[in-house]
Formats: C-alpha cells, sequence, structure tokens
C-alpha cells in the first residue's frame, strides 16, 4: 500500500501508466536491494550513537537516496507503482527497524561502560546507624508482662523499700516463720521505735498490697527488682527480678492456675517444651506448685544442668492462702484466686546458655550487645 | 534428709524400683534432689571368712590369708596389715571391678602373680570397693554377715536425698517419710518396736520435772536407765548414723540421734548422776546467765531463751545444744532421757542468736508435735538398753501442760471441686486422707467429711489444707487444664510504667545501650561526684546489714554506677559509648517508706559515630547530649526550656538545666574533668538526667491538628553580627514574635576573621507563610524590616555585610 508510507516520507503522488517506464522499475528494484545491503553493512560496523546519526542521514533522512528513489516512483505507471512501492516501503521499514536494534545495542553498551565505571565494593560495611539494645532483663521482662497482658493482666508496680508487713507478715509469714531463713533479707536502717523497713525479698509483696486496695476481681502481674542477703557467685546475686501474679474472683480454680502457667509456658518455652507440675510449699499458697519444663539440654534425659532429673524448675505457685486474701480484707469463702512467682535471670540464662548471672548486673557492652 | 531405702523398708514393704519411688516423692511435694546407689557395681564381690593367714615365702610385708566363700576357700596374697582369722571381710572374685587403691582408676580384677605366688582374687579395702578413702587396711564386717552373701545384697543400699519443705517437719524422719510412701503406693506401714522391760521404783520417785514456763515448753517427758554401759555403738547403727550424715559419738548420744532420724523427735541423755536435786527445770535463763555448751563454748544466754536447769543451774539450752556439765562420758552409768517439746519461735530465736543451727534445732523450729514425745522416748529407751544395757525405771516422767489436740475439720466434697477444678468421689478423697493417717468420718450431709489430721501432723488446720493432701497424693497431672474464664477486670495502666518503656525504646534508637546496675552504692563513689564539696546531701539510706561497703547504701542517684559502667568498658571500646539506665533512686522521707522516683540517666563518651572507614564524625559534644534530650522530650510532646545550671559534678560552664513547665526536671553537661578522673574516665563523657514520674503530666498534652499550608512560603536569609554575649535564644525569641513568621532555624555561628572582636556572626534562615495568601515580596520585606529594626534596638545587631 503505497499511500500508507511512513509520514516522513513525502506523499506519493498517483499517476497514470506508462509501458515505457519499464526498465525505470527494474533498475529501481535493483537499486533499493542495493541500497539496501549497502546500508546494513554500514550499520554494523558503526560504534557510536554520532556514527549512527550520520548513518540515518545518510539513508533514512529526507535527502536520502532511499526518499529520492520513494519520490521518483510517482514517474511510474500504477500498476509498476504499486510493487515498486511496496518494495521501497519495506526497504525503509528494515532499514529502520535495524536502526532501531542498533540504537537499543549502542544503549545496552553504553549502560555497561557507564556502570561498570560505578563499581563499588559491596563488602565494605555500610555506614553505621545508631543501634542502642534493651538490657536482656528489660527484654524478658516485657516479653513476660506482654504474655500475661494479653490474658488480660494488668502490669503493677510496687516499692523496692518495704515493710516488713507486706514482705512477710501479709503474706502468712510472721516473725519466727522458718520460711525466713530462706529468704535472706537485707533490712534498711531506720529510726528507732519505726516500723522494720527491708529491701523486698519478692515481688509478692506488691500482690500484698494490690489484695489489701482492690476490690475483686484482680489479675495482675509485678514485674520488680528483689534483693537478698546474698555474696555473689555464678548462681547468685544479692539483687535479681522477679514477675510475681495475682488473680482473685469468684469460682478461680487450681486447673485456671494449671492453664494459665501452661499458656505462659507454650509462648514463651514454645509448644513443643514438656511442663510438670508438683507440689512445693511456699507460706502464701495452699495447695503450693511448682512448674518446671522438660531440660533444654538433655531432653529429659538427665544432665548436670537440670541435676540429673531432666527437669528444670521455673517458677513456683499456688493457690492463693485464705489466710493472704483475709489479711487483705478478701473473704475466702466467696473468692478463690492464685498465686505464681517467676524468677527472671535464669530465663535468658537457659534461653542464650548464660552460665554466670554476674554478667547480668557487669554493665559490660561485649555481654549486652549480644542479646 | 538423707534416707536409705534399706531402712526405709524396716517400716514398709516398697516395690517400686527407686527412680521411681524418687519421682513419686518428688512430684507429692518431697522432691528427690539425689539418688546414690551403694554397691551397684559389686558384682562379683561377697561375703568371706578369714579361715588362716600364713606368711608370704618371699616377701616380710605379704600374707597369704585363706578366705572361706560359702562354696570353696581360695587362698590369695594380701599386704593389709589387718588380717585375723574369723573376721568376715569383703572379698573380690577374679572379674570383679575394684578401685585401684593407688591410682583412683576403675579396674576389673585379674589373677596375678605376686612374688612368684598365684592369687585368684583380693580381700578390699573400703576404698577399693568405692565406700571411703581407707585403704590402710581390709574392710572388717561385722561378725553376723553371712558368708557367701554378695556383698551388694548385704551392704547395699540406695540413698534417697529428699528435700523436706518447712511445713512439714514429720518428714524429717524415715517414718515420716515412710508414711508418705505408704500413701502413695497404698501399702500399710509398720511402726517399730517400743516395749521394754521396766523395773521399780518408778521414775517419778527418782526424779521431778516443773516446767515454769509452758509457753515456752508444751511437753516434757523422761525416762531413766541405770546401770548402763558406754561404749562404741553396734556397726549397724554406726551405719545408719553416717548414712544419714551424723558422725557416730558413743552408744547412748547415738541413739538418741537414731531416734530423731527415725521418728523425728530430737532426744537429749543426761549423765543423771549430774543432775542436782534430781529434778528438771524447765525455764527461761535469767538475763546474762552462763552455761558452757557440749562444744566447750561458754555461751551468755538472754532472758527470752529456754534452758533445761536442775535444783542448781541450768544443764541445756532447751532444744539447742546440752551443757557440758551434765554430759554423758564414758563413766557415766544413769542416764536421764529427755524427749521434749519446746516453742518453735523460741527455739528459732535461740538459734540464731547462739549461731548453732543443729539438726534437732531444725526440727523444733518448724513445729513437731508434743505427741512424739512419748513413742520417741518409748523407742530410744528400748534400744539404749539393747545396745548399753542397765534397767529402766518403770513408768516416763510426763508433765504436759501444752496438749492442744487437733480439732476436726468439716470438708465439703463439692468445695474440692470448686478449689480444683476436679471432681474427685468422696470415697476417692476419704481413701487418700486415710492412707495418709487422717481421720475420716462421715458428716451430714453425705458429701461432708469431719476429718481429723493424725497426730504427727502440724500442717493442717483448714479446708484447702486437706484439699493439698488430696491433690498432692491423687496427682497434680490429674487437675484438668483450662483457661480463665471470669469476665475481664477493668484495666487502669499505670502510665509511668508506659512511658518508661517508650523512653527505653526511644533512646535504643538513639543507639544507647540499657544497663541495669545494683541499686546500691558506696559512700566513697557517692562522694567521688562532689568535687567540691566532697559531702553527700542529704544522707543516702544505709543498710542495716549491709555486705560490703561498695552496697552498703541505697543509691540516691544512678551516676556513680554508670560512671563506673562507662571507665570499665573504656578499658576495651574504643568507639563512642553510650549507655543509659532508667530506674528507681531512693530518697529518704521521714517516718515513711523511701521515695522511690524513676529517673533516667545517660551518659554518652568518645566519638560520634562508630568508627568506620569513612570516619567517626569527631568527637562529641554538648550539643549531641542536648540533641537526644530535645529529641526524646519532642518524641514525648514535652515543651523544655534550658538555663544556665550549677550542677557540681558538671563542668561549670557547659551545663543546662532542663526547665519544663517551669520545673527544673533533669540536668544535661559535661562531665566536671575531676569527677571524670575520680571515676578514671578518660576523655570526657557528656551525662542527662530527667525525673520521668515528674515528666509525666507534661506528656499528656492535647494535640490539636495544624493544616497543611495551602499558600506558598518564602524564605529569606538573615546574617547578623552581634556582642558574643548575645543567646541565640534571645535573637530567636524577638524573630518568632512577629506576624507571617512561620519558621526560624540557625544555619551558622561564626567569629574570627572579618568579624570584629567581641562580636559574633549568626546566620538565620525565616521562613515566612501566610495561611490565607501567598505572600508578595512587599509584605515579606515590611515585615524583615520591622524585625531588623527590634533587633537592632533591643541587641544591638547589625546585618552582616
Ligand atoms: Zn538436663
Amino acid at each position: 500500500m503505497v499511500t500508507e508510507l511512513s509520514c516522513c516520507l513525502t506523499p506519493l503522488v498517483v499517476i497514470t501508466y506508462n509501458p515505457r517506464q519499464l526498465k525505470l522499475k527494474t533498475t529501481m528494484l535493483k537499486q533499493l536491494q542495493e541500497l539496501k545491503l549497502k546500508a546494513l553493512q554500514e550499520l554494523e560496523s558503526i560504534r557510536d550513537f554520532k556514527q549512527l546519526e550520520s548513518w540515518r542521514i545518510q539513508y533514512l533522512g529526507k535527502k536520502s537516496s532511499l526518499t529520492t528513489m520513494l519520490r521518483r516512483l510517482a514517474s511510474l505507471p500504477l500498476a509498476e507503482r504499486k510493487t515498486a512501492g511496496a518494495r521501497a516501503n519495506q526497504v525503509k521499514a528494515d532499514l529502520e527497524d535495524s536502526l532501531r536494534q542498533k540504537e537499543q545495542a549502542l544503549r545496552e553498551v553504553q549502560l555497561a561502560t557507564h556502570v561498570k565505571a560505578e563499581t563499588i565494593d559491596i563488602t565494605l560495611p555500610g555506614r553505621p546507624a545508631p543501634t542502642g539494645r534493651l538490657h536482656p532483663i528489660t527484654q524478658t521482662l516485657n516479653e513476660i508482662c506482654d504474655i500475661f497482658a494479653a490474658m488480660g493482666f494488668q502490669v503493677v508496680e510496687g516499692p523496692d523499700v518495704e515493710w516488713d508487713y507486706y514482705n512477710f507478715e501479709a503474706l502468712n509469714i510472721p516473725e519466727e516463720h522458718p520460711a525466713r531463713d530462706t529468704m535472706s533479707t537485707c533490712w534498711v536502717e531506720t529510726d528507732s521505735g519505726e516500723r522494720p523497713m527491708l529491701l523486698r525479698t519478692h515481688t509478692t509483696s506488691v500482690s500484698a498490697r494490690t489484695i489489701e486496695r482492690t476490690t475483686p476481681p484482680i489479675r495482675v502481674v509485678a514485674p520488680g527488682k528483689v534483693y537478698r542477703y546474698e555474696a555473689s557467685d555464678a548462681t547468685h546475686v544479692p539483687m535479681f527480678h522477679q514477675v510475681d501474679g495475682q488473680v482473685v474472683d469468684k469460682g478461680i480454680t487450681m486447673a485456671d492456675l494449671k492453664g494459665t502457667l501452661y499458656e505462659f509456658a507454650r509462648r514463651f518455652f514454645g509448644e513443643e517444651r514438656p511442663v510438670r507440675f508438683r507440689c512445693d510449699y511456699f507460706p502464701f499458697v495452699e495447695p503450693g506448685v511448682e512448674m518446671a519444663i522438660g531440660c533444654l539440654v538433655c531432653d529429659g534425659q538427665g544432665c548436670r544442668l537440670c541435676g540429673h532429673s531432666g527437669w528444670i524448675e521455673i517458677l513456683g505457685a499456688g493457690m492463693t492462702h485464705p489466710r493472704v486474701l483475709q489479711l487483705g480484707g478478701i473473704d475466702p469463702e466467696i473468692y478463690s484466686g492464685f498465686a505464681f512467682g517467676i524468677g527472671i535471670e535464669r530465663l535468658p540464662m537457659l534461653r542464650y546458655g548464660i552460665d554466670d548471672i554476674r554478667l547480668f548486673y557487669g554493665s559490660d557492652l561485649r555481654f549486652l550487645r549480644q542479646f | 534428709m538423707k534416707v536409705p531405702l534399706k531402712w526405709l523398708k524396716e517400716y514398709i514393704d516398697v516395690t517400686l524400683p527407686p527412680a521411681e519411688l524418687a519421682d513419686r516423692l518428688t512430684m507429692a511435694g518431697i522432691e528427690a534432689k539425689g539418688m546414690q546407689a551403694i554397691g551397684g557395681r559389686w558384682a562379683n564381690v561377697v561375703v568371706g571368712r578369714i579361715t588362716a593367714v600364713n606368711p608370704h615365702p618371699n616377701a616380710d610385708r605379704l600374707h597369704l590369708p585363706t578366705v572361706d566363700v560359702g562354696t570353696e576357700q581360695l587362698t590369695v596374697v594380701c599386704g593389709a596389715p589387718n588380717l585375723s582369722v574369723g573376721d568376715k571381710i569383703a572379698f573380690a572374685f577374679v572379674g570383679a571391678e575394684l578401685i585401684d587403691g593407688h591410682t583412683g582408676q576403675r579396674a576389673r580384677l585379674k589373677t596375678a602373680r605376686i612374688r612368684g605366688v598365684a592369687s585368684s582374687g583380693m580381700v578390699c579395702s573400703e576404698k577399693e570397693l568405692g565406700i571411703s578413702d581407707s585403704h590402710e587396711g581390709i574392710m572388717v564386717l561385722p561378725p553376723e554377715a553371712p558368708v557367701g552373701t554378695p556383698l551388694a545384697d548385704y551392704l547395699g543400699d540406695t540413698i534417697f536425698d529428699l528435700d523436706v519443705t518447712p511445713n512439714r517437719p514429720d518428714c524429717l524422719s524415715v517414718i515420716g517419710i515412710a508414711r508418705e510412701v505408704a500413701a502413695l503406693t497404698g501399702q500399710s506401714l509398720r511402726f517399730p518396736e517400743v516395749s521394754y522391760a521396766e523395773t521399780e521404783p518408778g521414775i517419778d520417785r527418782q526424779i521431778s520435772v516443773e516446767i515454769a514456763d509452758p509457753d515456752l515448753c508444751p511437753r516434757y517427758c523422761a525416762t531413766l536407765i541405770t546401770g548402763t554401759r558406754i561404749a562404741e555403738s553396734p556397726p549397724w547403727l554406726q551405719q545408719r548414723l553416717l548414712a544419714g550424715g551424723l558422725r557416730p559419738i558413743n552408744n547412748i548420744v547415738d541413739v538418741t540421734n537414731y531416734v530423731m532420724l527415725e521418728l523425728g523427735q530430737p532426744l537429749h541423755a543426761f549423765d543423771y548422776e549430774k543432775i542436782n536435786g534430781k529434778k528438771i527445770i524447765v525455764r527461761r535463763a535469767t538475763g546474762g546467765e552462763i552455761l558452757t555448751s557440749l562444744d566447750g563454748v561458754e555461751r551468755t544466754l538472754s532472758g527470752n531463751m529456754l534452758v533445761i536447769a536442775d535444783a542448781e543451774r541450768a544443764v541445756a539450752i532447751a532444744g539447742v545444744m546440752g551443757g557440758a556439765n551434765s554430759e554423758v562420758t564414758g563413766e557415766t552409768t544413769s542416764i536421764l532421757l529427755e524427749a521434749a517439746n519446746f516453742n518453735p519461735a523460741s527455739i528459732h530465736y535461740t538459734g540464731r542468736h547462739l549461731a548453732l543451727p543443729s539438726e534437732a534445732c531444725m526440727r523444733f523450729e518448724r513445729g513437731i508435735r508434743p505427741e512424739l514425745t512419748v513413742p520417741a522416748i518409748k523407742r530410744a529407751t528400748r534400744l539404749m538398753l539393747k545396745v548399753g544395757g542397765g534397767q529402766a525405771a518403770r513408768g516416763v516422767a510426763d508433765v504436759y501442760p501444752g496438749r492442744q489436740d487437733h480439732r476436726p475439720i468439716r470438708l465439703q466434697t463439692d468445695k474440692v471441686k470448686r478449689f480444683l477444678g476436679a471432681e474427685f468421689r468422696p470415697d476417692q478423697i476419704a481413701g487418700t486422707l486415710s492412707a495418709l493417717g487422717f481421720d475420716c468420718k462421715p458428716a451430714a450431709p453425705a458429701t461432708e467429711f469431719m476429718v481429723t489430721a493424725p497426730y504427727w501432723r502440724n500442717d493442717i488446720s483448714q479446708a484447702v489444707d486437706l484439699i493439698e493432701e488430696v491433690a498432692r497424693i491423687i496427682g497434680y497431672d490429674k487437675i484438668p487444664t483450662t483457661m480463665l474464664s471470669q469476665s475481664l477486670p477493668p484495666q487502669n495502666p499505670d502510665p509511668v510504667i508506659g512511658l518508661k518503656r517508650k523512653i527505653r525504646d526511644r533512646l535504643v534508637g538513639y543507639g544507647f545501650q540499657e544497663v541495669i546496675t545494683y541499686s546500691l552504692t558506696g559512700l566513697e563513689m557517692l562522694n567521688k561526684l562532689k568535687p567540691r564539696t566532697r559531702v553527700v546531701e542529704p544522707m543516702p539510706i544505709r543498710l542495716f546489714n549491709p555486705m560490703t561497703a561498695e552496697q552498703e547504701y541505697l543509691r540516691p542517684n544512678l551516676r556513680p554506677n554508670l560512671l563506673t559502667a562507662l571507665a570499665a568498658n573504656r578499658r576495651h571500646e574504643d568507639g563512642g559509648i553510650r549507655l543509659f539506665e532508667l530506674d528507681k533512686i531512693y530518697l529518704r522521707r521521714r517516718k515513711d517508706l523511701p521515695e522511690e522516683p524513676e529517673v533516667l540517666c545517660g551518659l554518652m563518651s568518645g566519638a560520634r559515630n562508630e568508627p568506620s572507614w569513612q570516619g567517626d564524625g569527631g568527637g562529641l559534644d554538648f550539643f549531641d547530649v542536648k540533641g537526644v534530650v530535645e529529641g526524646l522530650l519532642g518524641q514525648l510532646s514535652v515543651e523544655a526550656g534550658f538555663a544556665p545550671g550549677d550542677d557540681e559534678s558538671l563542668h561549670p560552664v557547659k551545663q543546662a538545666v532542663i526547665v519544663v513547665g517551669g520545673r527544673r526536671l533533669g540536668v544535661i553537661g559535661e562531665l566536671h574533668p575531676e569527677v571524670a578522673g575520680a571515676f578514671d574516665i578518660t576523655g570526657t563523657a557528656y551525662l542527662f538526667e530527667i525525673d520521668v514520674a515528674a515528666l509525666l503530666p507534661f506528656t499528656i498534652e492535647h494535640k490539636m491538628f495544624q493544616p497543611i499550608p495551602r499558600f506558598p512560603d518564602t524564605v529569606r536569609d538573615i546574617a547578623l553580627i552581634v556582642d558574643a554575649g548575645v543567646s541565640h535564644q534571645q535573637i530567636t525569641d524577638i524573630i518568632r514574635g512577629f506576624p507571617l513568621v512561620h519558621r526560624v532555624a540557625i544555619f551558622d555561628v561564626y567569629s574570627g576573621g572579618q568579624v570584629p572582636p567581641g562580636k559574633k556572626s549568626l546566620a538565620y534562615r525565616v521562613t515566612y507563610q501566610s495561611p490565607a495568601h501567598t505572600l508578595t515580596d512587599e509584605e515579606v520585606n515590611k515585615v524583615q524590616q520591622k524585625i531588623l529594626g527590634r533587633l537592632a534596638r533591643q541587641l544591638g545587631a547589625t546585618l552582616r555585610a
């Protein structure tokens, strides 16, 4: 379709057939063929965009021989003009196509050269962004409080320096109770005649305060520091952390205690970790419970870490002692509850295989940066 | 509490393998911390009897004993000096696994030729059998040892190491553990024999007992044995004591200890001849009364300690230790035996104040029952007659002013369900309690019982105590697992807890490492913070019983521990260090618990950025620490100003107080060089400190949305020359006071060069904007002229050429 030649070409003039122009047509077809071969040959050797532009002007420009030839088609008779025109347009389209391909090829080469010049050593370290970390104990406390918060527990805090009453008396541990011996206490100097003051030996003191000031339902966890009069070694420090929990409501059962603590163990230690509840004694609960998990090192086979028992004690718990509820002004005939206390340091020690508890409080960046 | 399985088997048939028994006890509340098998590796070792001892033909020091092993007579070579014909010994056949006496290595016994004589077997020392380290001679067995019996059958045992909780003093005895095993396994218990032949005259005619202070001594029992012979205890008794962790002394003292381990009742033996006036008085010590105790130490007693006295003097510290003046010695022939019950708190007090913890003391202070005295004293009297001979006076002197029988407790079986969340049948509940020795009488209605605790239990006073018994014996694993089903309690979270978490997270984002340090510190450390005054004011709160001088006081600020941490880390860190701690400090309050404000303290020191191949950004300075605080407070929506500060620990001029809402809520600044020096900090450090709880009210600001400007802004730069003393704040306060000024930012501070001395140049970028229209140049010029005019008038500012 001659009339459909692209717009860059001069529109063809429709002329009538003339048999004398037959020879002209043959010559033209031959010329077109030669032109095409020559153009493609030259294109092959082109190496940059400047040469390419000259090539375009030479072969496809307004003054190119192809354009001229196309113009000359006008002198051919209609029938001839059709075939010759189609041929000429074909050659033009082929050349344009080749031009585009060449252009693309040159662009790729150019880009490759460019990019190569921009090569960097990607193994060099990045510009450091500021990185600090939460202390592993803070991380663990956050994790535990979040697990219990998801079960409707509210986080509460209380004083580190506590009256003897909330740390002991209110928890069913009167003066001269043998349980006091197992919690060597740091006493705080007071003026004579003042009530005895101490550094709390457990955050159960916060539970005692909560029971005293809250009308049930109660569902709280109390994270915080606790203190013991104990010399430091790899397994003892005079200050450590605890999360104490307390639930009081109508109809709370030991099955609820087990369910809640199972859920904690499942989320903290994973689905597969076996959990065991056994009888234990704490003055502020009855029945008393100890929860242990299957040893992380030997998976229950028995090793040094678990004292060859296959179990590692994680927390103490139990049904809140009626006396504790009574002292806090709650009627144990109407309400029941459970309590638990989790020692914190042990958990990251187990999780990361830390063998010296003092590392937590040595503030050594080489340790703290690992978490 | 160490309990040998063989001893336990005297009172109960144990059918469970030891490991399973340990597990059952553990689950029921008596934790088996350890289990030691004795003789587990004594294959091919039997009891033998030496029938002849001949000299070795080629060696003076070696002998050739012939041993009867039941089936044959064997002659071996032996170097031990204590071979004597007729002795029972442990004989090892070839193939037995023994410990080499010299190397300590375990090895299998082979046939050997020693100095030309063949030897197939061995007479063993205790060390070779792994019983003790004794290797001086062979182990001689009791004469009753049956020849030919495997040694493991005769001497082997399993020792349980049990952790008895403080509420179960009744389990500090072999019989107590046997009772637990009985309840757990359904076996029945055999109580040891307590009867003995009694002779006239009766005890009451030979001793009188008076309890002067019955509040501290609910019961006192005594028996009398005359004509006894003090000697070494028979081997079986010694072995039992050793297995229980007690040292054998003599037959009489050993029996008191034996019965204590067996039944849980401590006993004391007096030399009857040394009791003046044949009178026992249980009374409080007179203040300052002196008694030399059995260990030879002179003890000064106080008025709230209880003593056992005779007509003239104290003869024992009740329940804690006997007196030297009435001690049983080798010459003793008459024994006055005591089994008494004392007030637990009193014993606890006395034991603690005299620093005399003992097995007896531990049992008394945990509260054993007064009913125990009679069976225990009878059992001990019987055993003393057996091992020491003599006659026992008829009867038991028994003064019992503190009788308190167990009252029945009503147990509703539906309460068991309400409490445990598990349904147990009434017969299951009654059966479990009965197996533990409780008396369970059906009551009306049929779902209730009247339950009376057995005489040995001291830990049962209400229904929940019974419920625990049921739960632990049936097993906690039989209780189902449920999630809390009650409606959620209302939540009123403490905003300070949330604020602390926010601040910690933000600082971590700024590259700060959180540290947690001890709440306790030392005065010396605190003094280092005061380069001028060297005095900590007010005095921090002191512990009554500090462990060390470094942990003597409750910290009144977070600084010393944090500065110590910085100095310690600097020894191995050469880059920038950023540390913070957010925790309580402790401030004294009159007649109340201390105030415990939550304080944030941070330190930064060294290079601005971590050292990198692109440099470290230079050293940190005052404006880094200020930027951190501004960023943090900005994030918390707290508007803060900064004013010159006067903190003694900080650089006199490179410090500021943080002012929020007109209150001074913190400080920032460079560490005072002397403080840095005192804490061994190389280089300088910058500190910030903020009272977190006081910040709280300012963080709950009600924010209003600001529309995004619809019209373009106009930006103008102004470079000013002012006196060096003029502050940035003064200039921006003036500029910000004008309308259309949207933003003012300083972008250059310069002095020297073309700036005249005593002056400085400050360059500001002022952004003008109107919410209503696009500003024209004329409008902006007019405002800017006014600004420059006021800056010139009020601060003498000129435009920089
Ligand atoms: Zn293990």
